[in-house]
């Protein structure tokens, strides 16, 4: 248990943790289970059906989220403290005692495919889930969204939802957070009250594969006619949350696409005019999740941004960046850090992450120190380390007559085509 | 729950609030200008936004994009939006750069002029074409932001047309209408500003007096046109545009009192027991129940001015009619309008919005943003205190008053998406 009192405002969010539910843990072909499990639990427990569980917490003035990331499955509420006690009183019941009534699977696999079918028709989704299929091999984990294809979906029953509630959802692998206006005394009896009587079983670790798919770099192109504009996504596999150089590449990012003033945005947006916004960025996950640069351009431009976005690339990690960038970079991430912790959901994530990735009690005091400790040299190290040109996988959605020919001009060969059918399918 | 609050204003018309707070050492800075695309004239649509764009664009003392350098180097962040009315630039600073921002906001306010070239326009234009295209041209549904308020406002109207504008009319804007507009809009007397979080009232009102006391005010900017609407639509009015979407999507408005008036919050609570969140009507008869809708939701405009906008959003599940989708909500808001409303459905509502009324309060820059609004809108920053009040004045008898005045087929516009190849 995590406990943050913050009394300014009557309000306290209570987040549950559960370490090892998330989506890495789906079995292969089983791809979006841990997400259904995660939302099932809202959906009815041995005492009351979905609707009334819904009305209930809302009745109380708030609503709990239930999902699944990659690491996690995390159920979350904000509210009066003065309604805790109800609230909690609910939460055991999802949490402990969840039905799994079937008719209200089948409405969630119905739900997820209309979703599927929305993220198909809006290319910058598009682009997102085209980049990850494409950057991931055929037996890795990460090529197929959190919440699955339809295909993978479609097959998920009841019968797995439960097995893998029970192995998942253990008091080893849960911790209860509880941010804001709560006496810490008041905060372990609540906790305790959630997590009493509960079985101790320890489950297995995942085994899930995380691999790049290509051994060079390669253009893509995802055909979607008439398209307005075009959706760039550059990147490869990266490194997991816990590799030592978190720091460095932190910095590094920021000065090459992470903040307004970053070199990829000014390039692409202030200086060039291609486009709204452009900007990089590590995906932290437990295991290498991807490094990408997004942007979505003029589609008559799409070639010249993605030379511009190479070129960036390529010089950050050749000459070593200067004195006044890299102190941009350091301050705004050191200032900014306590503007990120105003709201008690805000704390309550950030606690949630610290327990999720191992991180040290000293972490949050120590962040701003590890941050101004950043040099222009790790800079230029991290970036040679770990941008790896020879390996970037370029992916476009727009229109294949208009952007094809400026991807193939690229050098990198011909762009291999796909339809968004092939995303949806993520084979 | 009571937040502090100053207002007062300069000789030059500049209205201030101040609202201090020692919880955390950020303090937020947020200045609404009284300016948005209503006050655009005709073949200038979008044109607001992109002077809001220009207005990153450096000042007398400020280089290009360097505003947004020095805040982030300060360990701040920030930016700005443009509406139908307003228009707002917003940073949220460590406490002690409190002086940056206020001079920033300074110094274009006196001076944007000497720092607009041509070269920066042009590159701003291409933004903001890209921006449309982003948001509204390259994504399914997205042109609803401009067909809804072409449909429920007359075509002289302010507020009628799109506020990110055509290409065709971005193209035609010239660097001397920036200069008029910034001279016509951009004056104190025509903004309100907002200090939230860790500062001492006595240095802040010394600082914003150096900073901003010398400028002079405008010369009256031009009325805006007519926005005084009848109070309902008188009618309803339904259109269907076909578009490759992957499913139905249903945009159903109503004309209600303008946002504040006393009926107001009653129409507040209709929408929350309508569309809010999962233990609404609408979720549990359409999305639960009959398993046709994937998404349902809904929103007000937020408009003073003239007549407010309440909309219910449903999206409908892939395979289902578009022609079946409205009546499955009309019927529902029927129900309502005959009154057939429960306390409990009420109660349910207003605990939400006491929630998020309280959850506003948290960040230092929603809170001051907020307090821009009421100095704006209402002439009153402490409305603030009283929003909770006026919820809570809101008894089931009024929600189904205003149901059966408000939302009968006399005052409904319907903006339908249906899947399909667009006509030629």
């Amino acid at each position: 248990m995590v406990a943050a009192p913050i009394g300014r405002l009557p309000l306290v969010t209570a987040t549950v943790v559960v370490k090892g539910a998330g989506a890495f843990s789906d079995p292969a072909d089983a791809e979006g289970l841990a997400e259904l499990v995660a939302a099932m639990l809202l959906e009815g427990t041995a005492e009351r059906d979905g609707a009334a569980i819904a009305e209930q917490f809302e009745d109380l003035g708030t609503t709990v989220s239930s999902a699944a990331d990659w690491d996690a499955a995390t159920l979350s509420a904000t509210l009066h403290p003065d309604r805790l006690d109800r609230a909690v009183d609910l939460l055991h019941g999802v949490l402990r005692s969840p039905a799994f009534p079937e008719r209200e699977m089948a409405r969630l696999r119905g739900e997820h495919a209309a979703e599927r079918l929305q993220m198909l028709a809006e290319p910058r989704s598009l682009a997102d889930a085209a980049f990850e299929w494409l950057c991931y091999s055929s037996r890795s984990r990460y090529r197929r969204p959190i919440s699955g294809t339809r295909s993978t979906v479609d097959q998920l029953d009841r019968a797995a939802a439960v097995r893998t509630w029970t192995a998942q959802y253990v008091p080893a692998r849960t911790t209860v957070i509880l941010v804001g206006d709560i006496a810490v005394d008041r905060a372990v009896e609540l906790a305790s009250r959630l997590c009493d009587d509960w079985p101790a079983v320890e489950p297995p670790p995942p085994d899930a594969v995380t691999e790049a798919r290509h051994e060079i770099a390669r253009v893509h192109l995802v055909h979607k006619p008439d398209a307005a504009q075009c959706e760039l996504r550059i990147g490869h596999a990266a490194v997991p949350r816990s590799h030592p150089d978190y720091f460095p590449l932190t910095v590094m990012n920021a000065i090459l696409g992470g903040l307004f003033s970053s070199r990829i945005n000014l390039n692409l947006r202030e200086r060039h005019g291609y486009t709204y916004g452009a900007h990089s960025g590590f995906d932290w996950r437990s295991d290498a999740g991807p490094f990408v640069v997004s942007t979505a351009v003029n589609t008559d431009a799409a070639g010249a941004a993605a030379r511009e976005v190479l070129a960036e690339i390529e010089r950050i990690r050749t000459d070593v960046v200067s004195a006044d960038e890299l102190s941009l970079a350091t301050s705004y991430l050191a200032g900014v850090f306590p503007l990120r912790f105003e709201t008690t959901s805000a704390v309550a994530a950030a606690l949630a992450s610290a327990e999720l990735f191992g991180l040290h009690d000293r972490y949050f005091d120590e962040y701003r120190d590890s941050i101004a400790a950043v040099t222009r040299d790790d800079v230029r190290r991290v970036a040679q380390e770990q941008l790896r040109p020879d390996v970037l996988q370029i992916v476009a959605v727009g229109d294949r007559d208009a952007v094809a020919p400026q991807l193939e001009a690229l050098g990198f060969g011909t762009p291999t085509i796909h339809a968004a059918a092939d995303v949806e399918s993520g084979r | 729950m009571d937040i502090p609050i100053r207002a007062y204003s300069l000789a030059n018309g500049l209205r201030v609030t101040l609202s201090p707070d020692h919880t955390a050492p950020i303090v937020a800075v947020n200045l609404w200008y009284h300016v948005g695309s209503a006050n655009e004239r005709p073949g200038r649509t979008g044109f607001a936004h992109l002077f809001e764009h220009m207005l990153f664009q450096g000042s007398a003392h400020v280089g290009a994009n360097e505003h947004f350098e020095l805040i982030q180097r300060a360990g701040g962040t920030l930016n700005g939006s443009t509406w139908l009315d307003r228009t707002n630039y917003f940073e949220t600073v460590p406490a002690h750069h409190l002086g940056l921002a206020l001079w920033l906001e300074a110094d274009r306010m006196a001076n944007l002029l000497p720092a607009m070239t041509e070269d920066k326009f042009r590159t701003q234009r291409d933004v903001v074409k890209n921006e449309r295209r982003w948001s509204v041209d390259n994504r399914p549904y997205g042109t609803w932001w401009e067909r809804l308020p072409a449909l429920v406002f007359p075509a002289d109207h302010p507020f009628h047309h799109s506020l990110i504008g055509s290409m065709e009319d971005l193209d035609a804007a010239s660097l001397d209408d920036v200069a008029d507009f910034f001279r016509t809009f951009y004056t104190p007397d025509n903004a309100v500003l907002t200090v939230v979080g860790d500062f001492a009232e006595a240095e802040a009102v010394h600082l914003i007096e150096e900073y901003f006391g010398a400028i002079p005010p405008g010369n009256a900017k031009p009325p805006l046109g007519h926005t005084e609407l009848p109070d309902t639509f008188g009618t309803w009015r339904r259109v269907t545009v076909t578009e490759d979407v992957p499913s139905p999507r249903l945009f159903l408005a109503f004309r209600i009192p303008p946002f504040g008036s006393p009926e107001w919050y009653a129409g507040a609570v209709c929408g929350a027991v309508l569309g809010l969140r999962r233990g609404c009507r609408l979720h549990r008869a359409l999305v639960r129940e009959k398993q046709m809708a994937s998404d349902v939701t809904a929103f007000t405009y937020d408009l003073v001015k003239g007549r407010d906008l309440l909309v219910l959003d449903v999206t409908a599940r892939p395979g289902v009619e578009a022609a079946d989708l409205e009546p499955e909500v009309t019927h529902h808001v029927d129900r309502l309008a005959d009154g057939d409303i429960s306390d409990v459905e009420v109660a349910r509502a207003l605990a939400q919005i006491e929630t998020d009324l309280l959850a506003s309060l948290e960040s230092a820059q929603v809170r001051a943003d907020r307090l821009s609004m009421f100095a704006t809108y209402f002439d009153d920053p402490a409305r603030i205190n009283t929003e909770a009040d006026r919820f809570r004045a809101v008894t089931t008898a009024s929600v189904a008053a205003f149901a059966n005045r408000f939302m009968r087929r006399d005052n409904r516009t319907s903006l339908i998406f249906a899947p399909g190849t667009p006509p030629a």
